[in-house]
């Protein structure tokens, strides 16, 4: 095993991060420069750490590595942190995504920069901690904490109506997840543990289990979101900046999609195995109606907030077909998305710092003006719209195989929100590149800077890497895909 | 007549509040008397640390690892609230040397209460305290409020302590004792006497304790009274009453709990909801506090109502991560002013963020922190609510908990949402006053920092109930 505690290290290294950033002062443009670079450099150099880790990981070993435990609070509650296959992708994808936020944000922040810089750094540490914990309560501390920050962040940064959007989101969660504590504190109480690799192996009555998966569902739901409860995310969306929605959508709408895949099935298969119907029913509604209301959006972040929900909606399908191809595509697909839906939400910071407008209408012909950025825009949709070759594809092509394997049924209906999810992609695509350019404060649009050609190159390089030769991220996954589902198989008969 | 050094520490402070009383009829320093005040209530502290645990005078008063815990907290009440009033006395027009003096008697009378084991001598601390709080309400007396404060709470609080007395004369009737330990012995528990005399002294102590029904008083008093007092009410009383209603009624009527079970279980709900939905109206800092204070004493009752050593492990912690919280709100209240005004109105606080951002992040986390929002310490106060009310089966208790918590999470975020999202007034000039940092930095850095290692505060817990189980 590694001596390092590496993964201490990521979690901890952001709070050194703002340590140093609370001993520089904030008075002019100069300091405000150094502060941006100081959590950009903090951020990159966590990302190399998690490089690190993603490759002196052992892909052939399907159980949790780089394990650390330390007495915590008491008996039965530890400091438990441990990656398997598939958290430490969601890690990985978190420490990428940060760094390109913190650089999205150079310019659109204009004030308060020296606090918001801070509410990132201390919003990737609980990022990350949840995706390492492998003990309930402490995952629940970086689930929950994660609220603060991002709080925060909608709320003085947002848009018009933030107060109202990050009281929203903030209360739905926070009311999803108590829910989440109960059941954690009833695990503790009858387990005695809440480690959740002892977890794993126990077995609970199936009473118990229906309860206690209605309260982790909960929790869930609300964060994923599913319909119909996902009415807080477009609101958060829209006022959030748009670094607040390349996170929201890249990395904390997965914490729930890992919990599923983690806690739901892993603790409680039969419950699982009873509610999967539910589950399928939930998602393939959101899909279908998610992407009914994107086509009638007129609110570029709105319309790609409603394709998220349809996104995850495949995510939520795929796990509950309890099958390797399933959880392999749902991980993918949410990797995938973290990656599109984070560059969409980019494309979209682009043209809003320029125009300060999210209207679609207030938009067309863009690719005269700006060809770069009408290139970047199209790879991002056609991978929003699963187009083969593109990291989209991969995962819902490998949802759709498991759950045609279950359900022809579910299967034919979630086909139908791929159909839909190329019309209104390709129409947002339409009405907003091609076409004359009639609107004269259009005519004074620039194209991509350096700094977004930098932030962008690395999210097109994975989308069409991933699309193309998705094995070694398959790799990566399969073993741990694989002992889960052998774990539920193994509990279930 | 046993020896009367095993009460050195009341002693010490009752002597002490003697002596400063004629000292300050001679010295007119104010600030002396005040810091002598303090360094009496230091002295008791290491006093009580270093107490043989024993029961005294016929069992009537018990010193042990429970009584010596919660004298401490009441001494941490007791100094913040002298060192708060070093910075405000002026401003406030409370510029008098009897109000250390009250405090010490005030906390004397805490001291006896924390450790009775009989009705009597309970009455006794209750009254001596009682008495120097109604006073201490009352201290501005060119306030309207205050003066309203003084009168409202004596009035209400002569009321509670007859009732009071009428459940100890019931008690006393039915069973023949006025010793805890005895009156467990003795009781015919078929007597429905006995039901009312429970009945009639949780209504007083609930009155104390400030819960529903019996919670009119907080909020006005805790409006009137001058800043200092209405911190001192949030930190010390209630605490102390919290550890005699759990010595009376576990070691007078431990085997007797079903009977008085369904009462503290009925204004446990009554106190977290009523205040959930009451504090969302609030547009008074020091109400708001009130509300939020019956509140956490709701919550703190689950752990008296489980009987069990998880729910009494539970309800200190939970008591010790409520002072700590509440000398951070308190201090920073009170360091808020501008042009020698005291701030009351929450929307005095609006956009305060751009001027002192480092407070306002600690004030900030301090509220996640009173809704209980993990990863700060009011989330493990909580946690540790909720086990036991899951251990003893009481999925009730602690699912309308959970309700009440999330609703109260909305209040709490509105004085977030006025400090950072509302346009930016003048500043502040009392946030640099460095005696009240000395008390707002640390007891802030605890409540965030305390997820860090909790251990060290749960296994005071488990020791400090070593008596009862």
């Amino acid at each position: 095993m590694n001596e390092l505690p590496i993964l201490s290290i990521l979690i901890l290294l952001p709070i050194v991060g703002i340590f140093f950033m609370t001993l520089i002062r904030n008075n002019n443009d100069q300091s405000s420069n150094n502060l941006k670079h100081t959590a950009l450099w903090i951020s990159f150099l966590n990302f190399l750490i998690s490089l690190y880790l993603l490759f002196s990981f052992n892909q052939q070993d399907a159980d949790f590595q780089f394990e650390e435990r330390y007495f915590w609070i008491e008996y039965g509650i530890s400091y438990h942190l441990g990656v398997d296959g598939i958290s430490i992708l969601f890690i990985v994808l978190t420490t990428m995504l940060v760094p390109i936020c913190i650089l999205a944000s150079y310019d659109s922040i204009k004030f308060s920069v020296k606090e918001y810089l801070i509410a990132f750094l201390a919003l990737e540490t609980f990022m990350i901690g949840v995706f390492c914990s492998l003990d309930l309560v402490l995952f629940y501390l970086f689930f929950e904490g994660g609220l603060i920050p991002m709080f925060l962040i909608i709320g003085i940064w947002g848009g018009e109506r933030r107060v109202y959007s990050t009281f929203k989101f903030f209360l739905y969660t926070l009311a999803g997840s108590v829910f989440m504590l109960l059941a954690i504190i009833y695990i503790f109480i009858t387990a005695g543990t809440t480690d959740v690799s002892y977890l794993l192996d126990y077995n609970f009555t199936r009473n118990e289990q229906i309860v206690l998966w209605l309260a982790f569902f909960a929790s869930f739901m609300v964060k994923i979101p599913m319909w119909p409860f996902h009415t807080w995310l477009p609101d958060a969306h829209v006022e959030a900046p748009t670094a607040g929605s390349v996170i929201l959508a890249g990395v904390l709408l997965k914490m729930a999609g890992y919990g599923f895949i983690r806690f739901s099935i892993g603790f409680f298969p039969e419950a699982s195995e009873l509610f999967a119907p539910l589950i399928f029913t939930l998602s393939i509604v959101a899909i279908i109606v998610t992407s009914l209301i994107a086509l009638v959006q007129e609110d570029m972040k709105k319309l790609i907030a409603y394709s998220s929900v349809a996104h995850m909606g495949f995510v939520t399908l795929g796990i509950f077909t309890f099958t390797v191809q399933g959880i392999e595509g749902s991980v993918i697909q949410m990797i995938s998305h973290g990656i599109v839906s984070a560059a969409l939400f980019l494309c979209v910071g682009v043209v809003y710092d320029r125009l300060h407008t999210r209207e679609i209408s207030r938009y067309g012909g863009l690719v005269s003006k700006m060809p770069m950025y009408a290139f970047t825009f199209m790879i991002f949709i056609l991978a929003s719209l699963g187009l083969p070759g593109t990291s989209g594809f991969v995962g819902e092509f490998l949802v759709l195989l498991s759950i045609f394997s279950i359900n022809t049924y579910f299967a034919v209906f979630a086909t139908t929100g791929v159909v839909l999810a190329a019309t209104y992609s390709l129409w947002l695509y339409r009405r907003m590149i091609f076409g004359a350019l009639i609107k004269d404060d259009l005519s004074e649009m620039l194209d991509l800077t350096r700094r977004e050609i930098i932030i962008f190159v690395p999210l097109i390089t994975l989308t069409i890497f991933i699309g193309i030769y998705p094995k070694p991220v398959i790799d990566i996954i399969e073993p741990s895909a694989k002992k889960i589902v052998s774990q539920v198989n193994g509990k279930l008969n | 007549m046993e020896n009367i050094l095993h009460i050195i520490p009341e002693i010490f402070i009752f002597c002490s509040a003697l002596i400063l009383l004629i000292l300050g009829l001679f010295i007119k320093n104010i600030k002396l008397i005040n810091n002598l005040a303090i360094l009496s209530l230091l002295i008791a502290v290491a006093l009580v640390i270093n107490q043989p645990y024993q029961s005294i005078y016929l069992n009537s008063y018990v010193i042990d690892e429970f009584s010596s815990l919660f004298k401490i907290m009441i001494f941490i009440g007791s100094i913040v609230t002298l060192v708060m009033f070093v910075s405000s006395r002026e401003d406030l027009h409370i510029n008098l040397y009897e109000f250390p003096i009250l405090i010490l008697f005030s906390t004397l009378g805490m001291m006896v209460m924390v450790s009775a084991n009989d009705l009597l001598a309970m009455f006794i601390g209750l009254e001596l305290q009682s008495l120097s709080l109604y006073v201490l309400a009352a201290l501005n007396r060119n306030s309207l409020l205050s003066s309203e404060a003084g009168i409202k709470y004596f009035i209400l609080g002569a009321l509670s302590s007859g009732l009071l007395l009428f459940g100890i004369s019931y008690i006393y009737g039915f069973s023949g004792n006025t010793n805890f330990n005895l009156i467990a012995v003795n009781y015919n528990s078929e007597s429905l006497g006995l039901l009312i005399g429970i009945v009639f002294v949780l209504a007083g102590l609930a009155f104390k304790v400030s819960a529903v029904p019996f919670h009119m008083w907080t909020p006005d008093v805790y409006q009137g009274a001058p800043t200092p007092i209405t911190a001192f009410f949030a930190l010390a009383p209630k605490i102390a009453a919290m550890g005699l209603l759990v010595r009376f009624l576990f070691n007078s009527f431990g085997e007797l709990y079903l009977d008085w079970q369904q009462i503290i279980f009925f204004i446990s709900i009554a106190s977290m909801m009523l205040a959930a939905f009451a504090a969302i109206a609030q547009t008074n800092i020091k109400r708001l506090m009130a509300y939020s204070s019956i509140g956490h004493i709701g919550y703190a009752l689950i752990g008296v109502a489980c009987v069990s050593s998880e729910g009494l492990r539970s309800l200190l912690i939970y008591l010790m991560i409520y002072l700590v919280m509440n000398v951070s709100v308190f201090t920073v209240i009170l360091s808020l002013k501008r042009n020698d005004a005291y701030f009351e109105n929450i929307s005095d606080l609006s956009g305060m963020y751009k001027n002192h951002p480092f407070t306002t992040i600690l004030v900030a986390l301090m509220m996640f922190s009173l809704a209980g929002i993990p990863p700060l310490a009011g989330f493990f106060g909580k946690f540790y609510i909720f086990v036991a009310a899951l251990e003893s089966n009481m999925v009730f208790l602690a699912v309308i908990g959970i309700i009440a918590s999330v609703i109260s999470a909305f209040y709490y975020l509105r004085i977030v949402k006025i400090m950072y999202f509302d346009e930016p007034k003048e500043e502040f000039d009392g946030v640099n006053i460095r005696s009240l940092q000395v008390l707002f930095y640390p007891s802030s850095f605890l409540v965030i920092l305390f997820f860090i290692y909790p251990a060290p505060i749960i296994q005071l817990s488990e020791y400090a109930i070593k008596s009862f189980y």
